[in-house]
């Protein structure tokens, strides 16, 4: 993992003294409201709908053990003993209190972590994929590049105030486990003739106008990562519009302008800097690949025993294979039926911490899926953590299935919020877990509103809260994707209250039940059958 | 009626006007009728709310009930925890 240097510390260290004084002159007087907010957002304090909520960066969703319990007791000692992990890798406190703040960002710091990009019109935190550095599947981990744009990216001056918020994702794989292609950059690292390089997407996203990234350069090789990424957001910041915030994000710009003519002013801008040398030195990813080293691992064969039936279907449906043999990623899904999607206790955090530091080379994985994983689990020993996982309430065994829900905070925290996401969500998973082995793949996510924090147009079945006058109401969506066969999903129709959302969905996974060939996913049998079925399920009743 | 609603400078509570000072719980707010943005201005000068607002709603048998389920909710507290918030201290006179 990667490790701060003397400047990371020094810049986290000096952002903490500045806000602890910002925050002084707030409380006494000295500044007003509106002079603090953008202050106050700068850190990743917001105001949400019962109280301050504080939003903590995991950059591309990596922990150490040591991490991980200073987040739990964050939660105890300035919170009300829980968090809420998200799904951007990112970890949020919902009653933080402003004068205890700077305290709270102190002790963050002294396990080099901050709420610093969390908010604004800045480059947020880099995502990726949560199996990065294990998974068998990829060319390299994608890490070391991520943190080289973790730093590139980190209070750079030109990009502070850009026409809106900013996302990049970094996979290394052909299979996109992090919505790679729905961030404003999506880089997949690849090897071309022997030479690493990064294939770069621009221009995707959700929220209120979703769009799928085009590819805007085939190859750049590694070393001109970084200028093409400040090409890429030079032209952003040039062109992209200020006056409405709505149109504001860079996928606007890239359908307005069209890729082609996007891609030739990057390239213009590229060219045009190349010459300035802009890059960081080669030195400086090579420093950053060592700290991200493969662990010693042990010479082991595959295999582990699976007589413990309920040991065996979690096995069967949290495990990832890992590249090392002998090895295994183990996802801990934060989705017991009935629970809240992404929250954990300060308890069941120090039981992963601990857990990560026994079982797992002391590393944890955030996932946008509000899961997490242990990521270096030796398959010999995997019945043991189950066992402790299990004793935990930690080992729901629902990867990527039903009740494996990715849902927004929704009305119940959120000030933009037009309804609520969570119970709808453990409605749901409360109604197909009983059958969730059976369908296979599923996955449902859920926004309270058209921000689409919950990535509802990704799901293979989505819902948006909307409000209708006043009343909660949802709209169903069908057939998205954010993996590597990404898609948009589409509005089935007229919206459902509160009740009717919960049996449209259980309605559409019975068409497909019925329908389903072979072992074809929701997502396999909508493409197949396209919309109307599941239509005329829905709203031909009468 | 109206009603002022806004969160406390310091620890970020949803906070009511009484007519003379800050409540937490919404049973205590007062119908501030057209004078809502004169004392949302006062007290964001003395620094002790702050992101206030004038709500609407109506005066029941039990206490006052505002309009839009999200002041409902900020008067409870998260629907999915009733641990949490107001609702966790004792019984809320609405619903959301
Ligand atoms: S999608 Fe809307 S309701 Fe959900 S967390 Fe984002 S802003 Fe809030």
């Amino acid at each position: 993992m990667y490790r701060y240097d003397q400047y990371d510390q020094a810049m986290v260290d000096a952002r903490v003294a500045e806000f602890r004084d910002q925050v002084e002159r707030r409380l006494s007087g000295a500044m007003t409201e509106d002079q603090f907010k953008p202050l106050r957002l700068m850190n990743g304090l917001y105001l949400q709908l019962h109280a301050y909520m504080l939003r903590v960066a995991i950059p591309y969703g990596t922990l150490s053990s040591t991490q991980m319990r200073a987040l739990a007791d964050i939660a105890r000692k300035y919170d009300k003993g829980y968090a809420h992990f998200t799904t951007r890798q990112n970890v949020q406190y919902n009653w933080i209190q402003l004068k205890e703040t700077p305290d709270l960002l102190a002790d963050l710091a002294r396990v080099e972590m901050h709420a610093i990009q969390t908010s604004g019109n800045c480059i947020r935190n880099i995502s990726s994929d949560q199996f990065a550095g294990v998974a068998g599947d990829e060319v390299i981990d994608p890490r070391p590049h991520a943190e080289l744009l973790r730093q590139w990216s980190s209070f750079h001056p030109e990009f502070s105030f850009l026409p809106r918020k900013f996302k990049i994702a970094v996979i290394a794989s052909d299979a996109d486990r992090a919505a790679m292609r729905l961030h404003d950059i999506g880089i997949r690292i690849v090897r071309r003739d022997g030479v690493l390089g990064a294939q770069v997407f621009a221009g995707g996203g959700m929220g209120r106008t979703p769009m799928i990234a085009p590819e805007i350069r085939d190859f750049v090789p590694e070393d001109q990562m970084v200028s093409y990424c400040e090409a890429i957001l030079r032209v952003y910041n040039r062109h992209g519009r200020r006056d409405n915030k709505y149109k504001a994000r860079i996928k606007i710009l890239v359908h307005e302008t069209g890729a082609d003519k996007f891609r030739e002013e990057v390239e213009a801008e590229f060219a045009h800097m190349q010459p300035l040398d802009l890059d960081p030195p080669r030195a400086e990813l090579a420093r950053i690949k060592a700290f991200f080293a493969p662990p010693e691992y042990a010479a082991i064969e595959d295999g582990y025993d699976t007589s413990d039936p309920d040991f065996r279907i979690w096995a069967e449906t949290n495990l990832f294979p890992h590249k090392q043999p002998g090895y295994a990623a183990a996802t801990i899904s934060l989705k017991p039926v009935g629970g809240i999607p992404g929250d954990a206790s300060a308890e069941q955090m120090d039981i992963v911490a601990d857990l990560a530091a026994r079982y797992s080379m002391d590393e944890v994985r955030v996932t946008h899926a509000q899961n997490l994983v242990l990521p270096n689990v030796r398959q010999d020993r995997l019945y043991a953590l189950w066992q402790e996982l299990d004793a935990a309430g930690l080992a729901p065994a629902n990867l990527d299935r039903a009740s494996d829900i990715i849902a927004c905070p929704g009305l119940d925290y959120c000030s933009l919020a037009n309804a609520r996401s969570i119970p709808i969500a453990q409605e749901v998973a409360k109604r197909l877990a009983p059958i969730e082995r059976e369908v296979g793949a599923l996955q449902i996510k859920m926004s309270g509103c058209i921000n689409a924090c919950g990535h509802h147009h990704a799901g293979h079945i989505g819902v948006l809260g909307v409000d209708k006058k006043g009343v909660e109401s949802y709209q169903l969506l069908l057939g998205g994707s954010a993996a590597e066969d990404v898609s948009l999903a589409k509005i089935t129709g007229p919206g459902f209250d509160e009740r009717g959302i919960v049996d449209a969905i259980e309605t559409v996974t019975s068409v497909y039940r019925d329908a389903r060939e072979g072992d074809e996913r929701f997502l396999d049998t909508y493409r197949r059958l396209g919309m109307a079925p599941f239509k005329e399920a829905l709203y031909d009743k009468a | 009626m109206k009603i002022v609603t806004g969160n406390d400078l310091k620890t970020g509570d949803v906070i009511w006007w009484t007519g003379s000072g800050w409540s937490r719980h919404l049973v205590d707010a007062a119908d501030v009728g057209e004078d809502g943005e004169a004392i949302i201005a006062r007290e964001s000068a003395a620094q002790k709310v702050f992101d206030g607002y004038v709500v609407d709603g109506e005066m029941t048998d039990a206490g006052p009930r505002p309009a839009h389920i999200k002041d409902r909710m900020r008067a409870l507290g998260p629907s999915v925890r009733l641990d949490l918030g107001v609702q966790a201290k004792g019984p809320v006179h609405v619903s959301l």
